[in-house]
């Protein structure tokens, strides 16, 4: 039971932040605007979650220009990948 | 601590994982009707091309069909015409569905299904004007049907699931219809019209909310 409880991530305890990592496993990335319309979230809830991933260096994000509105590009990095799989695998042992 | 309810918090969690992992990956407001109305329009233009194309010929036998210059352009046009009024159907239908589920309909996924809808479908439109301007109009209905399969296959993966079946069936038609170029527009009615209809009234089924 402690074996199985010490995979799970706090990081990925939220519904928003376990909503935006799904997002991001199976899409290369997602710019800000999408991913708050797929969650449903307002503006500073979502960056104050994306802001708490990406200290966790689960997340990371590139700024681009599309004329002249920024648009910014949120992907997962390896760990986030990697953290997200074993968090997953923990709920999935957990359940059984 | 409460092991009961901890449990049903993560079975919760992941259903909430696979719902978002799909939403954000597939465009689900395609609708069947969509697919049910480019199925008759497509019938409709096959009718419409038969009377250009055989009239005052035994169109049941397999043989040689010439086709003047003046029903060609004619052609032209009920294709052009059919493929109009076939996207303006689906932009309508798919507009009215997503709106139905309150998704937004030019999202991420709808994107990418688009764009890899049209790189196949783009290129067996061009191969084919220059096919036609060259001569080889037999091959031409079969090859749209084949480059229609493969457009099928390749978004398939940002939609429905049912869309590759029915992309795998188009390009079996297509092969089958480049052997028996005699018969060319009955394989592309079938393609076209009849299998839009059953997979859209399949997908109307299976889909209605």
């Amino acid at each position: 039971m402690k074996e199985l409880l010490r995979d799970l991530n706090k990081a990925f305890e939220n519904k928003i932040r376990l909503g935006i990592m799904s997002a991001l496993v199976v899409n290369e990335y997602f710019d800000f605007n999408s991913l708050k319309e797929l969650l449903e979230v307002t503006d500073g809830n979502l960056a104050s979650h994306l802001k708490s991933l990406e200290k966790s260096r689960y997340v990371t994000f590139k700024k681009e220009f599309l004329g002249r509105k920024p648009n910014t590009k949120y992907s997962a990095t390896e760990a986030g990948l990697e953290a997200f799989k074993k968090h997953i695998k923990a709920i999935e042992q957990l359940l059984k | 601590m409460n092991f009961k309810m901890d449990q049903g918090k993560y079975i919760e969690d992941i259903k909430e994982i696979m719902d978002i992992m799909n939403r954000s990956s597939r465009f689900s407001s395609l609708s069947g009707l969509s697919g049910i109305s480019v199925g008759f329009i497509a019938l409709i233009g096959v009718y419409i091309a038969y009377q250009t194309v055989y009239l005052n010929q035994d169109y049941f036998r397999y043989e040689k069909t010439i086709i003047p210059a003046e029903s060609l352009v004619t052609l032209l046009l009920i294709g052009l015409f059919t493929i109009i009024l076939s996207i303006v159907t689906v932009i309508y239908f798919t507009t009215r569905e997503a709106e139905k589920r309150n998704e937004n309909i030019w999202d991420q996924s709808a994107k990418k299904l688009v764009i890899n809808l049209l790189i196949p479908l783009v290129t067996g439109g061009i191969l084919c004007l220059i096919l036609l301007f060259k001569g080889y109009i037999g091959i031409i209905a079969p090859l749209t049907l084949i480059f229609y399969g493969l457009a099928l296959i390749n978004a398939s993966k940002f939609t429905l699931s049912e869309i590759h079946s029915l992309g795998m069936i188009q390009i079996a038609l297509g092969l089958v219809g480049a052997h028996f170029i005699g018969f060319g527009l009955i394989f592309w009615g079938v393609g076209f019209g009849i299998l839009h209809i059953i997979y859209g009234i399949m997908m109307y089924l299976r889909y209605r909310s």
